[in-house]
């Protein structure tokens, strides 16, 4: 089981609701994943529009727990603002925090972020900050009261998978008793093992599922590599040496003589 | 009375927020309102009168990651 601010899940895996071919791929993909948390983000709605009608069915009937996001916003307000709408539409403390630093790499505010969380977090919010590899960053988060931390492996839906493998290693063996979560950046199943091998509680991830050939079947793919990733982590893996060690025994090696 | 909605100007009659959403034709149920960045729960619609000036963003979920 892994625990978001108290409450118990058993999926590791969180994903998104966004980019998928549609709305009944998105449903069957989710619940491929297991996924018991999934993110959506706030827009306007026009005048006469239905829209966010519409979606909210069909979130409801998957039955799960909804992380509402503040995707876009550029600065302290917007995030805030952005966070107490999605507490007034779905009635929850949770936020998955986003203030965005650069358009093109959609690389996170660290000081907007910091202060945005401590703002949500005097406010009775419950934040999930997104945020780079960056100790400094994330100590400066929990500070603020996140007990949860999401590090970037890559930019946002770039596939590219943990571009920084000893950063995240170092997080996790800093902060051990934070909930940490890989979100973003991630391409493969292969990539989400990693970072539950690293002992990372959780990943969360959207285009790799909803931009697949078969969305379903890259749902279940990666619901697979979290666990396997998991059970890893649980079992202990061996330190990576630099040089060989034989597995198969020394002595008694046919053939074998001392040299003169 | 000239109010932003959404990002677009407008020229209104409504003084009050729900009147806004009548004016407008607004008719789904699911969406929340900030009005200058501050959120107005849904109870306080009728009576949340709006000015000159102010910026009113109606929003709803939407996909998301």
């Amino acid at each position: 089981m892994v625990s978001f601010y108290g409450t118990e899940f058993s999926s590791r895996l969180l994903v998104g609701t966004a980019l998928y071919p549609s709305p009944a791929i998105m449903q069957q993909a989710i619940r491929a994943s297991g996924a018991e948390i999934v993110t959506v983000s706030l827009r306007r709605e026009a005048a006469g529009g239905k829209a966010g009608d519409a979606f909210w069915s069909l979130i409801r009937e998957l039955n799960v727990t909804v992380l509402p996001n503040t995707a876009g916003c550029r600065s302290v307000r917007e995030a805030v603002t952005t966070a107490k709408l999605a507490r007034e539409l779905f009635q929850t403390n949770w936020v998955k925090l986003e203030v965005i630093a650069d358009d093109e790499t959609l690389q996170p505010d660290a000081i907007g972020l910091v202060e945005a969380a401590g703002i949500l977090i005097s406010d009775g919010f419950e934040v999930f900050p997104y945020c780079t590899e960056d100790l400094g960053v994330a100590q400066r988060l929990v500070d603020a009261g996140c007990r949860v931390v999401m590090p970037w492996a890559a930019p946002i839906g770039s596939a590219r998978g943990i571009t920084n493998r000893s950063a995240l290693k170092l997080l996790r063996a800093r902060l051990p008793d934070i909930t940490l979560v890989v979100d973003a950046g991630l391409g493969a199943p292969s990539h989400a093992a990693q970072a539950l091998e690293l002992g990372y509680d959780a990943v969360l991830l959207n285009t790799a599922v909803a931009r697949a050939a078969d969305p379903v079947g890259m749902a279940k793919a990666f619901r697979l590599a979290v666990e396997s990733g998991r059970i890893a982590h649980e079992a202990g893996l061996m330190d990576a040496r630099d040089f060989a060690s034989a597995s198969s025994p020394v002595v008694g090696q046919p053939f074998w003589h001392a040299v003169s | 009375m000239h109010v932003t909605v959404n990002g677009e100007k407008r020229t209104v009659a409504a003084a009050t927020l729900d009147a806004l959403l009548g004016e407008l034709e607004y008719e789904g149920k699911h969406f929340v309102i900030a009005l200058n960045y501050e959120v107005v729960p849904r109870a306080q619609w009728p009576s949340k009168t709006i000015g000159n000036g102010d910026e009113i963003e109606i929003v709803s979920v939407r996909q998301g990651g």
